[in-house]
């Protein structure tokens, strides 16, 4: 691979930047400001044949357009929704990402979520730490996580592994997808809204394509209600995130979980005082066993295609 | 105040040492005549000789211990009911000794100490609680990504008491295609996990720790440092059963030493009082002894220590009887 030369688009993990950096001729973004993004892009464009972009920066129309020997885009995620999809259809550039790897990961962080919020953990360690428990004595009653009905948006992979969790805690299971799975016992709502109004946690799993931007809207966090809990492990804009603050502000919404933001890494200050929200930093595969699976399966993709055998797990 | 004097007389007397949370408060008083120490001038020892000689039913709440000198000033007790699962706060061999039953809150909060040992493993694996303070704090745009955690799926998981609790623990680890293994102190023929008799042998051979058992004499620092130095640098303890299971200064010396790799603490040697090392850590999370604290439970709890005094009363067998 020593010849391929590779855009990495953000300084997403040591190993797989080390690795590439040893392995193939690498080129960093972020090594250059901004502003000067475009002429870092037209005097390396010669040599650049492959992008390995992530869910902070992957390649959209203007840096597809500006990579004429773009051959492969290997992304360091599942999500494919910083990928100009069509463009690369038309140009022929094929796509690899890192299905079943994360998996695990991200449903194990959806319950992890869902348990945190109702039961107030991260809350009560703030408590015991600011000495609270001394003076004002034990923290108050929180709410319970097992037999609570859970909604997921996006029955997949990741879906699937969330109710399978989810399960074990006799929780019953519903989900809405763009169709009906077969083979099955859960419960399927044609409508986000429909299926928000009979479940208590609801649980976006999706991918984001136009689509499914802002599936969870105004109307479906209404429809969750005052003792509903929203757990996002999908992409900051499936939650039309205003309207999530305000819910959330107003108590029309009775908690969330969101691992993800439309705007990364900036989060809306005002939830940063509510208690009834968890925040995370975007972590759903964020454990050193799954990065490293991840990488390998970047690096193997690469690999594949400089050496013309089958891509490991192609999208196009 | 001793009593309330609107009450009817004819409900029989039930004895309370302390304060319960006020829904427990309004609905007994529907039941019992409820005997209030705490609304009393008298220093408990003057209140009961005074007021409780003839009392039959106590119920504790807040883990108030019962000793064998409030059992003396209560020649006509015949039953108590704790409010917990817990009973290492009431002397049952005295109880034994003068024929006072005593009950527990059986299953009721199985399933939500289960999910709050889960929901610590998650946190302290995945660093939930660490990476919400770290983002709330403006860190994420300032210092960007939070360091790595580490997978729970697929980790060996050895529960220490699979009883009520520690097995609704196995199961809800199961479906995230974890190994369990336990210690308890009988192997368990029926179940489908790996047995093991020493301790050390179980951490040897796990990821973490899950301590779900009763505090006895034979449970005491059941978590020792030879435990956590077999569990190993990468081992996790989480701890919902009572904070007397576990050596408090072996773990703190083990986790400032990194001979561990973190440990989720529900329960601790002298509530409310948690040692300062631990409050500086970020590889631990903390709660105030939650693990069972829900709304959803307190009216099943309700219910069930109604139907244990009915049946006192009745001369029936307990619902929830614990034994010495």
């Amino acid at each position: 691979m020593e010849t391929l030369g590779v855009l990495l688009t953000f300084p997403m993990n040591p190993y797989l930047e080390e690795e590439l950096d040893r392995r193939c001729n690498l080129f960093r973004l972020w090594e250059s400001p901004p502003e000067s993004r475009c002429e870092f892009l037209r005097a390396h464009a010669g040599s650049i044949r492959a992008v390995v972009g992530n869910a902070t920066c992957g390649a959209d129309a203007d840096t597809i357009d500006a990579l004429p020997k773009l051959e492969i885009i290997s992304s360091f995620s599942v999500g494919l929704d910083k990928i100009d999809l069509e463009k690369c259809r038309q140009r022929g550039i094929r796509v690899t990402n890192t299905p079943d790897v994360l998996t695990e990961d991200t449903a194990d962080l959806a319950i992890g979520l869902a348990i945190a919020v109702l039961r107030r953990i991260p809350q009560a360690d703030r408590y015991v730490r600011s000495g609270s428990w001394k003076s004002k004595g034990d923290y108050k009653l929180t709410n319970k996580f097992s037999g609570k009905t859970v909604g997921i948006i996006g029955l997949g992979r990741i879906g699937m592994a969330v109710a399978k969790r989810a399960e074990a805690f006799d929780c019953p299971i519903s989900y809405h997808s763009r169709s009906e799975k077969p083979g099955t016992n859960y419960k399927y709502y044609s409508t986000v809204v429909d299926l928000a109004a009979n479940c208590q946690v609801l649980v976006v799993a999706c991918a984001l394509t136009p689509e499914t931007r802002h599936i969870v809207n105004r109307e479906v966090m209404d429809a969750l209600g005052p003792k509903g809990v929203l757990i996002n492990i999908g992409r900051g804009p499936h939650v039309d995130e205003a309207e999530l603050v305000k819910a959330l502000v107003e108590g029309r919404l009775g908690g969330a979980g969101i691992d993800v933001f439309e705007q990364e890494p900036h989060v809306p200050e005002e939830l940063f005082d509510l208690e009834n929200v968890v925040l995370l930093p975007h972590v759903g595969s964020g454990t050193v066993e799954t990065r490293k699976a991840m990488a390998d399966l970047v690096l193997g993709n690469l690999e594949a295609h400089c050496t013309n055998k089958p891509l490991l797990t192609p999208v196009i | 105040m001793v009593g309330d004097e609107t009450q009817s007389p004819d409900l029989q007397p039930l004895l309370l040492l302390r304060k319960p949370i006020a829904f427990l408060l309004s609905s007994l008083s529907t039941h019992f005549h409820l005997l209030k120490p705490w609304e009393s001038p008298l220093p408990l020892p003057a209140f009961l000789s005074t007021h409780a000689t003839t009392v039959q039913a106590l119920l504790i709440t807040g883990l108030a211990p019962v000793t064998a000198a409030i059992l003396d000033s209560l020649p006509s007790l015949g039953c108590i009911v704790t409010t917990s699962v817990g009973v290492d706060h009431i002397d049952l061999l005295e109880c034994a000794r003068r024929g006072v039953a005593v009950a527990n809150a059986g299953s009721v909060f199985s399933d939500d100490a289960a999910d709050y040992a889960v929901g610590l493993l998650i946190d302290v694996l995945r660093r939930i609680s660490a990476a919400d303070g770290y983002l709330r704090q403006g860190l994420w745009t300032l210092a960007g990504d939070y360091p790595l955690g580490s997978k729970l799926s697929g980790k060996r998981i050895g529960i220490i008491g699979l009883g009520s609790i520690g097995s609704r623990v196995a199961k809800r680890l199961q479906a995230f295609s974890c190994t369990i293994s336990y210690n308890s102190l009988t192997m368990k023929p029926s179940v489908p996990y790996k047995f093991y008799p020493n301790v050390c042998d179980l951490a040897s051979n796990s990821d973490a720790l899950i301590v779900c058992c009763a505090l006895t004499s034979k449970t005491h620092h059941i978590i020792n440092k030879d435990v956590l130095s077999a569990l190993g640098k990468q081992g996790i303890i989480i701890n919902i059963g009572r904070g007397a299971l576990v050596d408090e200064e072996d773990l703190i010396k083990c986790l400032m030493n990194a001979d561990i790799k973190g440990a989720g603490l529900d329960v601790f040697k002298n509530e409310p009082l948690v040692p300062k090392e631990l409050l500086s850590m970020n590889n631990v999370v903390l709660s105030s002894h939650s693990a069972v604290n829900t709304e959803e439970n307190i009216l099943d709890l309700y219910q069930l220590i109604i139907a244990n005094f009915e049946a006192f009363f009745a001369g029936r067998p307990l619902i929830s009887p614990v034994s010495a």
